[in-house]
């Protein structure tokens, strides 16, 4: 994911996309500011996941679940359940992406996204404890790419928050020092939600959700979590090692401001009718 | 004697096409006397040859093919290149240059060079040899290249190129064709670039229907009409070195209404044609500047937070 | 985290299912072909719950090398289950099972393939079971041969496969999720449907010989249903792209086209 040689676009199409931001324009004809378009099924591995998204940016798409299980809390936090994401890069989203162990881009996206989730206090993690110090409630969400044509971030980014906002699981209570099922269905306490938008630099210009021919070419890409207060909760320079301004930074910082509201109201359209 | 299928008729992997005195062929196989289709593809019959045209599949080299590719390493004399397809290509210095030429080759073709050559050998046990000697073959500069499936690439050429031809003409845009599902485009005009993507996409996703130069021909003539009321003037489109005015398009002077009502079967088109241009590829001495490589390998350090993973497993 | 019960009984009186289905009929199936835009080939299946996405890329260069076959291209199948795909978290890192299944599915698959038209290189299957509810290494037998075709993989026939098992002593096809953790066996199988000669082949739990020939004859009644359910989803994908043409005939050019040896490629 990013940092991309010559190995894998030729010259001519790193001019091409070059010369055309430069021209202010984007080969798919979309602003700078402009995301693809979003389509967000919610729900979509209802038997199995207690939450579930699959998100399209464009051509690029990626499938969330969520599994809710109980376990042990850390030792330094005995009363706070655990939230956390993982993302692979599946071989089948892309011919640029290998079998084997994860590599630094997987986890990178893993982790991008992952901050964004837990640095925004997304879940109020202290719900999540059902008997201080023994049981607590164990948040996985977990990623898949499908189709990469750039930006996994961004898609992943919502494709989890859209699963956790669908996600019900069911109440436990302590018997005999055994968790046992209520039978009462519970949703997540979602405290926050924040979506990272990422934008990407190539030469002075800044565009916002790369398409794979843009991400080829990019110097760096900036990631950022907003929330719905207009906080930002994360941020990770990476896809490549070009150095960024301050005043582009704050540039980037503008640009995501403006999509937030709008992509946060596609999620929650797309949520509000899973029950 | 039996055929079992519809003329063009869409076949799968497996179906029974034809019994008796009948001969397979590409995208056929035999088995027991009986002629079975090994695609998915459209079912032929020519004199008392059967085969099947593939719908998609990956570029296998043939020889006399014009490909596209991608300069990968340079070792030695040769160049190795992408052409796509599971058989990466090679192509020597004696194929492409005149001698004598520099120890380094690389002064005259470097990694991330995109290349217009002609498959010179190819079997399935030695990768494909490829030669840039006959004209016309050379260094692609400027433009950009649109990845379709191979199998799309003869209606994208259409019969003696009346498919390129025509879309050429419209939009007047260079282009190459590679057989290997690579297209090079080049305008000077982003919205012709666009819109010979739109048409190479339509021809991609409709190659199996009938009637498909009409209907791109009348697409993209009032695609261009449009185009036309959006712009004043011509822009020349002969070089790209072109300075670039950032100017926002001016709104056309007179009023045309939009053009878009459903046409009579006679198409306006023929007035609006342009002149063919000689859509050749002007021999053009290859010259290199070096170009640094701007890419490097940086370890990443993992900001760090306690690390949860295992102990939750 | 579905709490799930061991249901009273599997067939009732009346010689139903579970989920109110005969012994020989098949859940409902969804079968899509091109469902992602980077693999050469794909295609999802939907069978009762369970929902798979296969992927092929190739055939192309084979890395790494040592891999390489000198006759014929490398069919390399990796079958992965989701993490959320199962009830209880599935461990992201592959399993045992997984390679086992990405095996004997590769194995399925072979015969029908004209793997020796693309020697030294690799035919890549990526599958996901996105939601698994029984039957998934058939189910992923049946989307994966779909992918192969899609992606202009030359091949003998399409391969349609299906669990067949035993439930309160009866022989019952395509188990679903409590069927086959409740019944008394199953017998996972694909065929290739010219000859009918099975290409998968495994069982566990407890069959009488004659058991077991009535179990396979079945499961070669239920691919066949389920090979005409695949050549429908193939040919579905062109009828559809055609039927926005307006259908009026100027002149053919598609034969024309098609019919230029120069062009086509023809010998």
């Amino acid at each position: 994911m990013g940092d991309f040689s010559s190995k894998t676009i030729g010259h001519i199409d790193r001019e091409f996309i070059h010369d055309l931001i430069k021209k202010g324009e984007r080969l798919d004809g979309r602003e700078f500011g402009e995301y693809r378009e979003v389509t967000i099924e919610a729900n979509v591995v209802p038997a199995k996941a207690e939450g579930s998204a699959l998100v399209r940016l464009g051509d690029t798409s990626v499938v969330a679940g969520v599994k809710v299980l109980v376990g042990e809390p850390y030792a330094d936090s005995p009363n706070k359940g655990v939230m956390m994401v993982t993302a692979e890069l599946s071989p089948i989203a892309s011919p640029l992406f290998e079998l084997g162990p994860p590599k630094e881009g997987a986890i990178e996206l893993a982790r991008v996204v992952d901050r964004g989730v837990r640095e925004s206090g997304t879940v109020d993690v202290e719900a999540l404890c059902i008997e201080e110090g023994k049981k607590v409630f164990m948040v996985f969400a977990d990623v898949y790419p499908l189709e990469y044509d750039g930006n996994l971030i961004d898609a992943s980014s919502i494709a989890v928050n859209a699963a956790l906002m669908t996600t019900k699981y069911s109440e436990m209570k302590m018997e005999d020092g055994k968790a046992v099922a209520t039978g009462k269905m519970l949703k997540l306490p979602i405290k926050n939600i924040a979506i990272e938008h990422t934008v990407s630099k190539l030469g002075d210009s800044l565009v916002i959700d790369a398409n794979l021919r843009e991400e080829f070419v990019q110097d760096c890409r900036l990631t950022m979590a907003v929330d719905q207060n207009e906080n930002f909760t994360a941020l990770q320079k990476g896809g490549g090692s070009g150095p960024m301004s301050l005043d582009l930074v704050d540039q980037a910082m503008g640009m995501a401001l403006d999509s937030s509201k709008t992509i946060k109201a596609i999620i929650d359209e797309a949520v509000k009718d899973v029950e | 004697m039996a055929v079992y299928f519809q003329k063009r008729e869409v076949v799968v992997p497996g179906q029974l096409l034809a019994e008796g005195r009948y001969r397979p062929s590409n995208g056929t196989y035999d088995e027991g006397g009986k002629i079975y289709s090994s695609l998915m593809g459209l079912a032929e019959l020519k004199g008392n040859t059967v085969r099947v045209v593939a719908l998609d599949g990956a570029y296998i080299p043939k020889e006399g093919d014009l490909v596209i590719g991608t300069i990968k390493i340079v070792a030695g004399n040769n160049w190795k290149i992408d052409i796509g397809g599971p058989y990466g290509a090679s192509l020597h210095a004696n194929n492409a240059l005149r001698r004598p030429y520099s120890d380094d080759i690389s002064e005259y073709m470097d990694i991330g060079d995109v290349v217009s050559a002609e498959i010179s050998a190819f079997d399935r046990q030695s990768g494909p040899f490829l030669s840039m000697r006959e004209r016309g073959l050379e260094v692609l500069e400027g433009g950009m290249i649109l990845e379709v499936s191979p199998a799309k690439i003869p209606r994208i050429i259409g019969r003696s190129g009346s498919m390129i031809n025509m879309i050429n003409d419209h939009l007047k845009i260079d282009s190459v064709v590679g057989q290997n599902g690579r297209i090079w485009i080049k305008s000077p005009d982003i919205a012709r670039v666009r819109l010979a993507i739109k048409a190479f996409r339509m021809i991609e996703a409709q190659a199996h229907t009938s009637n498909l130069t009409d209907r791109i021909s009348k697409m993209l003539a009032e695609d261009v009409a449009k185009l036309k009321d959006l712009e004043p003037s011509e822009e020349p489109s002969t070089e790209i070195e072109t300075v670039d005015e950032e100017e926002p398009a001016p709104k056309p002077e007179t009023e045309v209404s939009e053009a878009t009502e459903p046409k009579p079967e006679v198409e306006p088109e023929a007035e609006i044609k342009p002149q063919p241009e000689a859509a050749d590829e002007t021999e053009e001495v290859v010259e290199k500047k070096p170009e640094p490589e701007v890419s490097t390998d940086v370890v990443i350090e993992s900001d760090d937070k306690p690390e949860t993973e295992e102990v939750n497993e | 985290m579905s709490p799930e019960v061991k249901p009273d009984f599997l067939i009732s009186p009346e010689g139903l299912r579970i989920d109110g289905r005969r012994p020989d009929e098949l859940r409902p199936i969804e079968l899509k072909v091109g469902v992602l835009k980077q693999a050469n080939g794909s295609a999802s299946i939907r069978q009762g719950k369970t929902y798979i996405i296969a992927g092929v890329y190739g055939p192309r260069e084979l890395h790494p090398r040592h891999l390489t076959l000198n006759d014929r291209a490398y069919l390399r199948v990796v079958y992965r289950m989701a993490t959320f795909s199962v009830p209880d978290r599935k461990r992201p890192a592959p399993s045992r099972r997984e390679r086992e299944i990405s095996m004997v599915i590769a194995n399925a698959l072979k015969p029908a393939l004209f793997l020796e038209e693309f020697p030294k290189s690799v035919v890549d299957v990526h599958i996901i079971v996105i939601q698994a509810d029984g039957g998934t290494r058939c189910a992923a037998i049946n989307a994966a041969s779909l992918a192969l075709a899609d992606a202009g993989i030359p091949m003998r026939s399409l391969v349609p496969a299906v669990a067949v098992g035993k439930a309160d002593g009866k022989l019952l096809v395509d188990l679903g999720d409590e069927e086959d953790k409740y019944g008394q066996g199953d017998v996972p199988m694909a065929i290739m449907p010219q000859t009918d000669e099975i290409t998968l082949l495994q069982q566990d739990g407890f069959f009488k010989r004659e058991e077991l020939v009535e179990a396979m004859q079945m499961g070669i009644n239920s691919c066949k249903y389920l090979h005409e359910l695949q050549k429908d989803a193939l040919k579905r994908v062109y009828v559809q792209k055609t039927s926005d043409s307006d259908g009026e005939e100027f002149e053919d050019d598609l034969e024309t086209d098609l019919g230029d040896a120069e062009i086509m490629g023809d010998e």
